[in-house]
């Protein structure tokens, strides 16, 4: 290759519709920060992206070590991108620990940054690796396109006459990696630049530095040969619907759509929540809304947390409560007070791995029998799930509605993955949200009828009466009660009238269940992939690639798992055989079998990890070598 | 003129539901002087909620005519702060019992206490399991028989008010169930306490745990075991107000006024803004019938502290939020950043 090729990179970039990566080093070492960054570049630039940061449990793991190394994945494509990536493309490794708990997700072939003074003796000690066996010369990372830079080396020497202190400098480093990497995906620096003198805003000199830092990152890519066989890349822009776009992460995204849910409907929101893994977000967030009239209360347990939500809802607050599977089991009971009390109120459940305390910080799909069933007594309940970050607002807010316009406490569910996850959000006009509207009580006179608090509507809705209201007094518990008046009642005919009661009005909610409908693939035919909440996108393109490579098989995904939608029977009934992949040991599986007699084939990953795409696509293709 | 200025009497509160406790249960007075309390403080059935928990004094809801909810075990504190905390024009009163409140909501008792809502607590103490029919309590005393002790209960008991003083509370009273009107104007008092008040009543469960307040209720053995207080007040007891209690350092000592030797004026004066001895009179926790020197059972207002409220604290943030106007949903819906694409 000759010098003027190597100067002129315009000739050497090569095209890409999506690349992943993986920025890793020390939780120190600002990894999540830098993601953050390349990210927010990528959306400006117009791609369609999505996100998942991997960090450890433990707050402050020992520096070096493979316990310590934080993650950030992306992808980013010019076309539509549903995942953060089953493997990468590209990797930053900042140390060699980070190297060596991320390599074996690294495409066969594919690119690695490594900072190499993060591979020195100390280091490849700490990552567990010998001392003669530095994975960058012993052939470990043979197959890969390694680039060597000495990131840290690089960057004091471009700050050298900042004044500030190594320690500072060093600090920048992260900086240093992600100029490199714009540069490497023709990349503008702008964006960073200004999100960094904006967060910098009081500390200038640290804002330039890092903003040096930025440049120096980019500038080297230019400057340096190392490049030069292998040239740039560039991603297009996606098309995207025109707006005005945000990135939101799934738990942002519910805790938005509360706070929308409430200024629609014109009611004060009020969340009554315990922080948990991975939930306490979503607390965090609207504990930040106060501009909006939002009130959280971060209650002594989960229990105070959902019942002071009951409180609030009684007295006409749209109340909510988030939480994670152990908060969820704690608050059963209070689920079932709701229940039979007949207020609104939503339960966003980010599920993670369980039983007990189980896999905290990673996703499953294991609430839904909880969810469905886990209260004592006849005690149905509508059950929504979400199936992307973005729809984690969709499916929230509708949460909301039926709460409210239903009078009935609702699950929400998301997980881990979806709740940490972020993609571009089109930022809806709050015409285009529904209307959410609270049946209350007007105030009534003495010579008016008296009020019924359990009287009902068409729906088998009850009224709203809130306390305050002339009129109204009235008082409600979780006894049983008597049809339409609501005083304690025992009588045997009236229990079981009212249970059948309560359990129509939520299978009425189906008249705000949309008809199910194919995601992708023929109305019938060999396989249909039947999956729910946030295997979505593993799904999504397991099965777009195998109809690709010539397979009959069709993508169904659920968001309402109580009530059904009115159409699913028919649809299964169009497939020989449907395919269930579920982040559990099997529990959709058996509410469908259950509902429509039909024996379909479960595919369980219980191991605290997301369906990758690959996966699901060789199960379509094993089951259809069998059909 | 109109209904709105007719003052509400006691019958006002009452609702339709027929009371349910056992005859001569001590619940019954509490509801009446309860009831007297809010047509004395002139209160609308409408603004007013009872929020209980289960037991037999959680019932209480359902015999008042005023907005109410009758919730489940232990967790009626953290209802009604809820409640409280969306709603502070509404006026929280939570029934609750020993079982309820310092058992199986022991939790919610001590956070809600130390948070400061403005409600009003009437903890009903009857040192028994009552609706469960007759199982000891937390507050029952060691050795009681029953029928989950039937060799006598081995549980040492918990001590109501020195619990409550140290969870913070800003309002310490406690009652006995046969002092209708004095009961009554604690529970004004309670009400008119800008935060979380709690008024303890020693109920008598004619049914499970009969005569166990006896010693400190019975006409010829009360002046002798219980002290009143009073604010400003020296504590004095005895039936012919014979016996006083002062402070020997940080140590109550009870002295006979017919010794020449002893002064009135060394006496204890009751101050309700004093902390510190508040706590050592929730201390004078003794058993007179096992006890030879036992101090007199306090029975009054011990502490009243003037502290914000939950409730204030968090409206004021709201207040401050919004000074520059409330959110919009759009404003909220767009984030603080957001990019176009055309």
């Amino acid at each position: 290759m000759s010098e003027s090729t190597i100067l002129n990179n315009e000739n050497m970039v090569t095209s890409k519709t999506s690349v992943s990566v993986l920025f890793a080093g020390d939780s120190g070492d600002g990894m999540q920060l830098t993601g953050t960054q390349f990210a927010n570049t990528v959306a400006v630039y117009g791609s369609d992206l999505n996100t998942f940061p991997n960090f450890p449990s433990e707050i402050r793991a020992p520096a070096g070590t493979i316990a310590g190394v934080s993650g950030f994945q992306l992808q980013f494509g010019s076309k539509a991108v549903y995942t953060p990536g089953a493997k990468f493309d590209v990797m930053v490794a900042m140390n060699a620990a980070a190297l060596k708990a991320n390599l074996n997700n690294l495409h066969h072939g594919g690119i690695i940054l490594a900072n190499t003074d993060g591979f020195d003796e100390k280091n490849l000690k700490l990552a567990g690796y010998g001392e003669d066996n530095n994975p960058l010369e012993d052939g470990t990372v043979k197959d890969y396109t390694v680039f060597e830079i000495p990131v840290v080396s690089l960057t004091r020497k471009a700050l050298a006459d900042t004044g500030l202190s190594t320690k500072n400098i060093d600090r920048c480093k992260n900086m240093f990696v992600l100029g490199t990497l714009y540069w490497l995906y023709s990349l503008p620096i702008e964006t960073t630049i200004e999100t960094l003198r904006t967060k910098f805003k009081k500390k200038a000199d640290v804002a330039e530095a890092n903003i040096m830092a930025v440049k120096a990152g980019y500038n080297f890519g230019d400057e340096t040969e190392m490049f030069s066989q292998h040239g740039r890349y560039e991603v297009d822009p996606a098309t995207q619907k025109p707006g005005h776009y945000r990135r939101v992460t799934g738990n942002e995204a519910s805790a938005l759509a509360l706070g929308a849910a409430a200024k629609k409907a014109g009611i004060q929101l009020f969340l009554g929540s315990y922080p948990i893994t991975p939930a306490s977000e979503i607390l965090q967030e609207l504990s930040k809304m106060k501009k909006w009239g939002v009130k959280t209360f971060q209650a002594e347990d989960e229990i105070a947390g959902v019942l002071t939500s009951i409180g609030a809802s009684y007295g006409g607050a749209l109340a909510a409560t988030n939480t994670a599977g152990p908060g969820l089991a704690l608050k059963s009971e209070a689920l079932g007070l709701a229940v039979i009390l007949e207020v609104p109120l939503v339960v966003v459940n980010v599920q993670r791995g369980g039983p007990s305390t189980g896999l905290p910080t990673k996703p499953e799909q294991s609430d839904l029998f909880i969810s469905m069933f886990g209260r004592h007594g006849d005690a149905p309940l509508p059950v929504i799930a979400a199936t992307s970050p973005v729809d984690c607002f969709y499916a929230t807010y509708e949460a909301a509605k039926i709460a409210v316009e239903y009078m009935t406490p609702v699950i929400c569910l998301t997980d881990g993955y979806l709740g940490l996850s972020s993609e571009p959000m089109l930022i809806p006009a709050p015409k285009d949200l529904a209307d959410i509207t609270p049946k209350y009580v007007k105030e009534r006179k003495p010579e008016d009828p008296p009020y019924l608090p359990y009287k009902r509507d068409e729906k088998g809705v009850r009224e709203w009466a809130i306390p305050g209201t002339k009129g109204l007094e009235h008082r409600i518990g979780g006894l049983e009660k008597s049809h339409e008046t609501g005083t304690v009642s025992h009588v045997p005919e009236n229990h079981e009238l009212m249970t059948k009661l309560r359990a129509e009005k939520i299978e009425r909610v189906i008249d705000l269940v949309p008809d199910q409908t194919i995601d992708n693939g023929n109305e019938e035919g060999d396989l249909l992939v039947l999956g729910w909440g946030s295997t979505y996108g593993a799904i999504k393109i397991a099965v777009e690639q195998a109809i690709e490579g010539g397979c009959n098989v069709s993508h169904a995904h659920v968001r309402y798992l109580n009530p059904l939608p009115e159409n699913l029977g028919d649809i299964l009934g169009k497939f020989k055989k449907v395919l269930m992949p579920e982040n559990n040991n099997g529990q959709l599986i058996h509410i469908i079998r259950d509902k429509y007699q039909i024996e379909p084939i479960g595919f369980s990953k219980v191991q605290g990890l997301p369906f990758n795409e690959m996966e699901i696509e060789a199960k379509i293709t094993d089951i259809l070598k069998e059909l | 003129m109109t209904d709105t200025k007719k003052q509400l009497t006691a019958q006002d509160f009452t609702s339709s539901q027929e009371v349910k406790w056992c005859p001569g249960c001590g619940d019954h007075a509490v509801l009446q002087q309860l009831k007297n309390a809010m047509a004395d403080l002139e209160l609308k059935t409408e603004e007013v909620v009872f929020v209980s928990g289960i037991g037999c004094s959680s019932r209480l809801p359902y015999y008042v005519a005023t907005y109410g909810v009758h919730g489940i075990h232990g967790r009626a504190m953290a209802i009604g702060s809820g409640l409280k905390a969306a709603r502070p024009d509404l006026s929280v009163w939570i029934a609750t019992g020993d079982g309820d409140a310092l058992s199986i909501g022991g939790n919610h008792y001590i956070h809600t206490i130390r948070r400061n809502l403005d409600m009003n607590v009437i903890l009903f103490n009857n040192e028994i399991y009552g609706l469960t029919k007759g199982q000891y309590s937390p507050t029952s005393k060691v050795g009681l028989k029953t029928v989950t002790s039937p060799n006598g209960v081995v549980d040492y008991p918990m001590n109501t008010l020195a619990l409550t003083l140290g969870s913070g509370g800003t309002f310490v009273a406690r009652v006995l169930d046969r002092d209708g009107k004095f009961m009554r104007e604690i529970f004004k008092r309670a009400a008119k306490h800008s935060g979380t008040s709690v008024v303890e009543i020693y109920q008598n469960c004619p049914i499970y745990n009969d005569g166990a307040f006896g010693v400190f209720t019975d006409r010829d053995r009360k002046a002798d075991t219980t002290v009143y207080l009073e604010q400003g007040k020296p504590l004095v007891f005895g039936k012919e107000n014979n016996k006083g209690i002062k402070l020997d350092g940080f140590t109550p000592v009870v002295v006979d006024l017919n010794d020449s030797s002893v002064s009135k004026d060394d006496l204890w004066i009751h101050d309700e803004k004093d902390k510190l001895k508040a706590n050592i009179l929730a201390d004078f926790f003794d058993d007179p019938d096992t006890k030879e020197d036992y101090l007199p059972r306090p029975i009054g207002i011990f502490y009243v502290e003037d502290r914000f409220t939950y409730e204030e604290a968090l409206d004021a943030q709201i207040a401050q939020a919004q000074a520059g106007g409330e959110g919009s949903l759009e404003e909220l819906l767009a984030g603080p950043s957001t990019w176009t694409i055309k």
